[in-house]
């Protein structure tokens, strides 16, 4: 199901800080239900791409349409019920249980001065379950490993029930399963609700895997945006990250892959 | 286990002592008078002036500047999320202890609408302090957390230092006046100064609890909070006002009793988690009762000397804070 009108229509996006020109004419459209990653080399400005989105960072210049209407034109709330957000993992540590940080989740839907009511508590217990978090929902959040958390983060963005989630580095410092797990989740989410997905990577491979459309960044200009398999090639790799790769294909699927280098 | 004690049984705890704390303390003192007492006495005894002019208020008093303390603390180690900030740290305590030494030193006596001067000067400084620290904040356009707890951090020092030198500057008398004003005090005749306080207190309560859910989403983060749909600017200038302007306040009329805005809400966060849907009334509810029983204790202990209320709360809290702190379970608080 993919309405004329794109979800999310974003249109010569920039941004700077001072005289240094993070973000240059940006234009990109994710349509319901599409999974778009953004690659590119550190300091592209992939996260500042996010935070121009979720209103974190104002963005300098640009139009951002959601569903036709103004980003600008919404309430913090009335975007955060549209967009949910799941930065990069600094470090700060939720000093909640996890069913209470999923519940402040909510936040958008829950009025001030009164408790979280009934459709709230179906909806986080709901994606409690989701995330497979049913057996830790009494646990502090500081007390979950790394993978655990990150389940914990998208649950809590599940809760916010947008139909965009913007991802700053999902699966990065995770292990191989816990990894997978998360990409899973993400994929479940994406497949069964049409939840698009924005999200920013390093992983080549799981992007090419499993997103749609790819998005690639260097210097804060467009260097790719078209179909996630065509990326991985040589010519476009070179251009985005200035450095040589190998491929191999994926022995069951045939999906061109990259491969970790060789020292010499 | 998120939670180290079940909030039912400590809010249950709280209830009670609350109540014994209205009930009981006013009968405490220097010299003990019973119910019986007041009953049998005469209209005009001294008896009744004791408990109904000076105890019930000076209770009362105390009670409102433990809630608005401890409050005032929760609000900014959340917003901040920094264990250490309470509106003292952003340089109120210090505003208002320089307020109220310049007024002692330069001995000007005046009052209005029957307020002390020293009060009214004390509540200028700490005014004064936060109007600086956010007009300094402003000049970096953006209300960053850490400028912003630097700012106040920076204002204080220069602030104790002014009152350093002021104290030089006195003489004896005023020397060891703006020393006793210093440690904290809670001296008050009849309700004045409790109807003064209530609405402040109160209003500052409400401005919290109305913003229960932010600081839910602030205590994760920044930028989480913004993304779960905060406006982060407007709760967090709308915090920084009321809640310094009622910690404000509270230190014109009580002095810098610091430890009590900084450890309550610590100690309610270690006991029943940081959820502030129950913390805001927990910690209103524990700053008011342990505010009271220190000021009771510290007029009781050597009666008919007093020990000054800000060396008592810490002398008391501060072990109890370290033993719960270092206890099991504490760590992954922080």
């Amino acid at each position: 199901m993919t309405t004329d009108a794109p979800l999310l229509k974003v249109t010569d996006l920039s941004f700077s800080i001072g005289e240094k020109q993070i973000l240059h004419n940006v234009s990109f459209d994710i349509k319901t239900g599409e999974w778009v990653s953004i690659v590119g080399p550190n300091g592209a400005g992939k996260s500042t791409l996010l935070k121009c989105l979720m209103r974190i960072l104002k963005m300098d210049a640009g139009d951002v349409r959601f569903l036709g209407k103004a980003i600008s034109h919404l309430s913090q709330k009335a975007l955060a019920t549209r967009i949910a957000y799941v930065p990069q993992s600094t470090g700060v540590v939720s000093p909640f249980s996890v069913r209470e940080h999923v519940t402040l989740a909510r936040y958008a839907h829950l009025k001030p001065l009164c408790g979280p009511q009934k459709r709230d508590m179906e909806v986080v217990e709901s994606c409690i379950a989701e995330a497979g978090l049913s057996q830790l929902a009494g646990r502090s959040v500081s007390s979950l490993s790394g993978g655990e958390r990150q389940r914990v983060y998208l649950a809590a963005a599940f809760a916010q029930e947008a139909q965009l989630l913007l991802l700053d580095e999902p699966n990065t410092f995770l292990d191989p399963k816990c990894s997978f797990d998360v990409l899973q989740l993400l994929q479940n989410a994406n497949k069964n609700r049409e939840t698009a997905i924005l999200s920013v990577t390093h992983d080549i491979n799981a992007a090419a895997v499993c997103s749609d459309t790819m998005l690639a960044l260097r210097g804060g200009e467009i260097m790719y945006y078209g179909e996630a398999t065509s990326f991985v090639q040589d010519a476009i790799l070179q251009k985005v990250y200035e450095a040589p790769f190998s491929f191999v294909r994926h022995p069951e699927t045939g999906q061109k892959l990259t491969l970790p280098w060789r020292l010499s | 286990m998120s939670v180290t004690v079940s909030r039912a049984g400590f809010f249950a705890v709280l209830t009670v002592l609350f109540m014994a704390t209205l009930i009981v303390l006013p009968f405490l003192g220097a010299s003990t008078i019973t119910p019986w007492d007041l009953l049998t006495s005469a209209t005009d005894a001294i008896e009744r002036e004791i408990v109904f002019s000076i105890r019930i208020p000076r209770v009362l008093v105390a009670m409102l500047c433990g809630a608005g303390l401890g409050l005032g603390g929760m609000s900014f180690q959340s917003m901040f999320r920094n264990p250490l900030a309470t509106p003292f740290t952003l340089g109120v305590a210090s505003g208002a202890s320089l307020g109220a030494a310049l007024y002692i030193q330069i001995g000007v006596v005046f009052a209005f609408a029957g307020i002390s001067g020293v009060t009214l000067a004390a509540f200028a400084g700490a005014l004064t302090s936060i109007a600086v620290v956010y007009g300094l904040t402003r000049l970096r356009q953006e209300l960053s957390g850490n400028t912003m707890l630097l700012a106040g951090v920076a204002l204080s020092f220069f602030f104790s230092s002014a009152i350093f030198f002021t104290q030089y500057l006195s003489d004896f008398t005023q020397s060891f006046r703006i020393m006793r004003w210093l440690m904290g005090g809670l001296e008050v005749h009849g309700f004045g100064t409790v109807l003064e306080l209530f609405p402040i207190i109160l209003g500052g309560l409400l401005v919290v609890l109305y913003l229960t859910h932010d600081l839910n989403a602030l205590a994760t983060g920044e930028e989480e909070a913004i993304g779960r749909g905060v406006n982060v600017a407007r709760t967090r200038n709308l915090l920084f006002f009321s809640v310094s302007f009622m910690v404000a306040a509270v230190t014109a009329t009580c002095g810098p009793i610091g430890f009590i805005g900084m450890m309550s809400p610590h100690i309610c966060r270690l006991l029943i988690g940081a959820n502030h849907r129950y913390l805001t009334p927990a910690t209103a509810l524990f700053g008011a009762i342990f505010l009271a029983w220190c000021d009771t204790l510290a007029r009781t202990l050597i009666a008919p000397a007093e020990i000054p209320v800000g060396i008592f709360t810490a002398l008391l809290g501060g072990p109890f804070f370290l033993w719960l702190l270092l206890s099991k379970n504490a760590g992954h608080r922080f």
